[in-house]
């Protein structure tokens, strides 16, 4: 296989809420075109990381990050980023599904509409059903266009709020606990499509769900208490961690 | 109806059933080459059996490897997680039969030019019936078919016979002619290695028994 460049390089971030640390001398890279998964217990700032790459942070005062983030090369703190632009190309999708009370045809369409990405209402469309069709979702919904999508399963909703963000075709989809408010069958078709995903996009998945990550991921990070302890192949990471830590936490000897 | 749904796990489990069915032709093809080697007496292609062991012994590894990723990254159950335990044990008889295809070349070179003795042709029959245990239970396993491992078990009885054959007669000849004692004991060696080999077969379908019934029994 090719080797690629990375697409984010993440170099001896610190993260601050106020005065406190939360994440210390993080430094990383991840490989496009892969899923990386982000584990530990709660509160070792996986998440607090996992936000830090689209400046979803920025939101919560008293925030502020020390140390680089680089997107293809371009740091993404720098002043005159355009914040917009930078969470097309880096999306989100959150733990509870959390699509507008509006048609389904209506979320997938915000994005094209508000980035004005459709010159007419055919290229609309057509984005509309490309998108649906790479969440795996067009084959349930397409009959069901104009109806609303809080009326769909919580699954339905998650590959809803997927599509909604390939609408905009990002390059790097940040999941955060995707599957946890999903049921087993709904988790397994997320863990499905995040496989068929990554052919075109790059994946960085929080989950606190140890064997979702075991499952899906290409390579794993091991946070604990804001440092990140291990970031190895997944498969080298649940066979034989190098750190005693992860291992104890894997393990469950621990956490 | 689930279909689709772990397809993650199904190819990288496709991917470990075909690594199997490759190390089964090298195998096999370690069985034939060793006793073309003793049949010709070709020291050349009995060098290139010990060398190429190697190749099985990689392919165990990276079996045994590939398992061991799929057990920790997918968590196997019920007869997913039989079929690797299968798959784990099944790749050391092979492994181990590679080691007498090697053992028998050893001895080829051993034996350098001295002629053929008639008792050749049983010794021959052996590797055949061995050969086609072992092609026989890599389908039997593809197939997960029980009956058919239980059947191929049953042939050992003939290798059995004509291991007692051999060695009756290769008794004999010693007994007979004292400068005939190095060959015989050589020739011996080959038998025991292609009599161990069939027995190795027997402990691949009983993995096969477990893995589709869940049975762990020895065969009798």
């Amino acid at each position: 296989m090719e080797a690629h460049e990375p697409i984010f390089k993440i170099m001896n971030l610190d993260f601050y809420y106020g005065p406190t640390i939360a994440l210390h001398q993080i430094s990383m890279d991840i490989s496009p075109y892969l899923i990386t998964a982000l584990i530990g217990p709660s509160g070792c700032g996986k998440s607090t990381f996992l936000r830090c790459l689209n400046r979803m942070n920025d939101t919560i005062p008293g925030t502020h990050i020390e140390g680089q983030i680089l997107l293809n090369g371009m740091d993404i703190y720098r002043q005159d980023i355009d914040l917009a632009n930078l969470r097309q190309k880096v999306g989100m999708v959150f733990q509870k599904p959390n699509p507008f009370p509006q048609s389904v045809f209506d979320n997938v369409a915000f994005g094209p509409r508000v980035v004005g990405s459709a010159r007419n209402k055919s290229d609309l469309e057509i984005i509309v059903e490309r998108s649906l069709r790479q969440a795996a979702l067009w084959d349930e919904v397409k009959d069901h266009l104009n109806e609303n999508a809080l009326s769909f399963s919580l699954g339905e909703q998650q590959r809803l709020c997927i599509a909604r963000l390939l609408a905009v075709q990002p390059e790097v989809i940040l999941m955060d606990e995707p599957a946890s408010a999903l049921d087993p069958i709904a988790t397994l078709r997320i863990e499905e499509l995040m496989v068929e995903l990554k052919k075109y996009y790059t994946i960085i998945i929080v989950t606190h769900n140890m064997q979702q990550a075991a499952r899906v991921s290409d390579s794993t990070g091991f946070f604990w208490l804001g440092e990140l302890v291990e970031f190895s192949p997944t498969a080298k990471m649940f066979t034989r961690p190098e750190q005693q830590l992860s291992e104890d936490y894997i393990t469950g000897k621990m956490g | 109806m689930l279909h689709g749904i772990r397809s993650i796990f199904d190819r990288q489990f496709d991917d470990v059933r075909t690594e199997l069915q490759g190390m089964s032709l090298l195998v096999d093809t370690a069985i034939d080459r060793s006793m073309q080697a003793l049949a010709e007496r070709d020291i050349n292609l009995a060098n290139s059996v010990i060398s190429g062991d190697e190749e099985i012994n990689k392919a165990r590894f990276q079996i045994e490897e590939d398992c061991l990723t799929l057990i920790a990254t997918q968590q196997p159950t019920a007869s997913d997680l039989r079929e690797i335990i299968a798959i784990l044990y099944m790749i050391v008889e092979m492994e181990r039969m590679g080691d007498y295809a090697a053992g028998i070349s050893k001895t080829v070179i051993l034996m350098e030019e001295e002629p053929l003795l008639k008792t050749f042709k049983k010794i021959f029959k052996m590797a055949e019936i061995s050969r086609q245990m072992l092609s026989d239970s890599i389908q039997a396993f593809i197939k997960r078919d029980p009956d058919w491992a239980h059947e191929i078990a049953t042939r050992d009885i003939e290798i059995d016979e004509l291991y007692k054959i051999v060695f009756q007669r290769l008794i004999k000849i010693m007994a007979k002619e004292q400068d005939m004692v190095t060959r015989c004991t050589y020739l011996m060696w080959c038998s025991h290695n292609l009599e161990r080999m069939a027995d190795r077969v027997i402990n691949i379908s009983e993995q096969i028994v477990f893995m589709t019934t869940g049975t762990l029994k020895e065969f009798e």
